[in-house]
């Protein structure tokens, strides 16, 4: 939780400095969901992360290093220049990196899911929505035929009260947003989402079923989103008493204290622990700045697996018919 | 030896697929017990099982975000749509979702999109689409259009084995009309069009329902001593530019010929390529024959006023030969 705050802190300085460029969407008020979420996955289980998800990637293996030559658009970076932010999932790590049209990978985690299924691995499937992206087509056609399935995957609506400016009053009238579940014949509970110890008991309880054969979950985990839908947003429209109220449900401070109360560990370990991490994250601006920009020409690369150069139409400029 | 149709082309070659590579599978609506709308995958789940095939709810969406999730996990997916049409509905899940994958992460989306397409059936506005052009638009998709049994089979054999997201657009009009020997047909590579009528007075630049109708308007044209080159192109991405160029070398003359309606329809694309590399070589402008600008309407002789067919194709030819 701490290295996917302190990365996404440093991402907007870097924002602010005009070093990152393009959107810039922070997790920040939601990482216990998508660290405790993804945090009883095994190995072999699949992430189909969304764009508030920096925990998730975190957990499951990416490095600052790989995040940051990512969000620079280098050369080095996963989508090399070509896409940026957490779209981020190459062949063979078990998370399929997203699009940023909402919604439409919840219907790709299920035919993951069923993939999964046809090729005898008895994998879970994590994907995550937005309290906005339910109200898409997608959200609904993925959680109806997961259910008629009965694949397990985990649905976790984030619901951090906005999607953009628009507060959930005018995005759904229903009580709550798990209570969907039961129109899909799915269970579905509502939790805690800034209180990690009751999200990840939640989804180890959704993988348990799903393992077992007894199909999807959905689950609303309530949180905030803390800072504006993207940096340049001043999320004005946020009532300040809102936020300051729910800054006092910081998930990481929560997390703290848990750990301070179970005697986990000591103020003075976190603090060592802390400065750990910050060291990696600057070692990692470090390495990713001195990285190389990808050329402009690769920016024409990799549309196709399989391409001939034959099968490109050439300009006249470059090519004649025999006089 | 039997003789097959269109679709039993279809049938044959999904069966063989299936039977060859346990990676592929069917997915889309009716297609199971039903068969499909137009019995594609009739006998299919009997043969291999409701784990290879696959039926789904009404959601087009859903159909090509589980095809696309199969397909980065290594699967084969052919999904169907009930009717081409349809795929509207679905669409931005090829547009940006599977068209996008390989660009963005390196990652292989193989699968295929059966799409029931055009017009002479009396579908009206909503059951007679030929959608070439979105898919034309959309780099990152590869777009396939048979015109006989023999090219039925041996794209599909291609489309499954290629490792990008294939169109496959089939023809409603052509499925039960003519029967071809299916014996050795093989998987046909993409990129390489067929002279289905050799001749030097004039070439026909032609794919699908329309190569029938330009074959008619030729063998109408030979008893009055024209010879017309006809050329199916049978892929639209990759296109056989370099066929289509020598054979304007040879003719001086040209006429691009397709269901589709006109404006930004694929023959633009054909034309402006001739424009391009054969200027010099042409004796008469590039004409076009299409579809005109409009749905396409459901009483037959009006839907027979919209499109092309044979009449029109010779028309247009007479007028080219005498310019
Ligand atoms: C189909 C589609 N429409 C609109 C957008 C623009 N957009 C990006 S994020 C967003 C708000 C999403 O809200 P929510 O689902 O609640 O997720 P949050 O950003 O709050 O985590 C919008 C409207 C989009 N990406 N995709
Ligand atoms: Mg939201």
């Amino acid at each position: 939780m701490i290295t996917s705050r302190r990365i996404e802190r440093r991402v907007i300085d870097l924002y602010r400095q005009g070093i990152i460029t393009g959107g810039c969407y922070t997790g920040i008020g939601n990482e216990a969901t998508s660290v405790a979420t993804a945090f009883p996955l095994a190995e072999h289980d699949v992430l189909v992360p969304t764009h508030r998800d920096m925990g998730s990637h975190v957990v499951r293996g990416h490095t600052p290093v790989q995040i940051m030559q990512q969000y620079l658009k280098r050369a080095t970076g996963q989508t090399r220049g070509k896409d940026s932010s957490l779209h981020m999932g190459r062949e063979g790590s078990n998370i399929v990196g997203m699009i940023s049209h909402l919604a439409h990978m919840a219907p790709v985690a299920v035919g993951v899911a069923l993939a999964e299924r046809q090729l005898g691995r008895n994998s879970c499937v994590l994907t995550t929505v937005g309290d906005g992206a339910t109200s898409l087509g997608d959200f609904h056609e993925a959680l109806n035929f997961a259910a008629v399935q009965k694949l397990p995957v985990l649905f976790v609506i984030v619901n951090n009260q906005y999607a953009y400016s628009t507060p959930v009053s005018l995005q759904y009238a229903c009580d709550k947003l798990s209570d969907r579940a039961a129109g899909y014949g799915m269970p579905g509970e509502t939790v805690d989402g800034t209180d990690a110890v009751e999200v990840y008991d939640a989804a180890r309880r959704a993988y348990t079923r799903g393992r077992r054969g007894e199909g999807p979950t959905l689950i609303e985990s309530v949180t905030m989103r803390a800072r504006g839908h993207s940096e340049h947003d001043d999320f004005k429209y946020v009532p300040s008493d809102l936020l300051e109220a729910w800054w006092r449900w910081d998930p990481i401070e929560r997390f703290e204290r848990y750990l301070e109360e179970h005697h986990v560990m000591t103020a003075e370990e976190r603090r060592s622990v802390g400065e750990d991490v910050d060291h990696e994250i600057e070692r990692a601006i470090d390495i990713a700045r001195a990285d190389p920009m990808p050329t402009p020409e690769s920016g024409a690369d990799g549309v196709y697996r399989y391409w001939e150069p034959r099968w490109t139409v050439p300009s006249g400029e470059d090519w004649e018919l025999e006089p | 030896m039997s003789e097959a149709t269109y679709i039993a082309a279809i049938r044959e070659a999904l069966v063989e697929e299936m039977e060859r590579d346990a990676r592929v599978f069917c997915i889309g609506e009716d297609i199971g017990h039903f068969g499909g709308a137009f019995k594609a995958t009739e006998g299919l789940l009997e043969k291999f099982g409701r784990g290879r095939v696959v039926d789904t709810p009404i959601a087009e969406g859903l159909i090509l975000g589980v095809a696309i999730g199969a397909a980065v996990r290594g699967l084969r997916p052919v999904a169907e749509m009930q009717f081409a049409d349809f795929v509207a509905c679905g669409f931005s899940q090829l547009a940006y979702n599977a068209s996008t994958f390989h660009y963005r992460l390196g990652v292989s989306v193989p699968m295929v999109v059966r799409l029931p397409s055009g017009g002479h059936v009396g579908g009206g506005p909503f059951h007679s689409k030929n959608p070439e052009a979105w898919f034309t638009h959309t780099p990152g998709l590869k777009v396939v259009a048979p015109a006989t049994p023999r090219d039925a089979k041996g794209l599909l054999l291609s489309a499954i084995r290629d490792p990008d997201p294939v169109i496959y657009l089939e023809q409603k009009y052509l499925y039960r009309r003519e029967k071809d020997e299916l014996e050795g047909v093989e998987a046909i590579p993409f990129g390489r069009a067929s002279i289905a009528r050799e001749g030097q007075h004039a070439t026909v630049v032609t794919y699908a329902n329309t190569v029938s109708m330009a074959l008619a308007a030729a063998e109408t044209l030979a008893a009055r001593g024209y010879e017309i080159e006809v050329i199916d192109l049978r892929t639209l991405v990759p296109w056989d530019w370099e066929t289509v160029v020598r054979s304007v070398d040879k003719t001086g003359r040209v006429l691009v010929v397709h269901e589709a309606t006109r404006t930004s329809g694929f023959g633009g694309e054909i034309a402006a390529t001739i424009a391009d590399l054969a200027f010099d070589r042409l004796d008469a402008p590039v004409r076009r024959v299409a579809a005109l600008d409009t749905p396409t309407p459901a009483e037959k002789q009006m839907e027979s006023y919209v499109l092309p067919d044979a009449d029109k194709i010779e028309a247009a030819l007479t007028d080219l030969l005498l310019y």
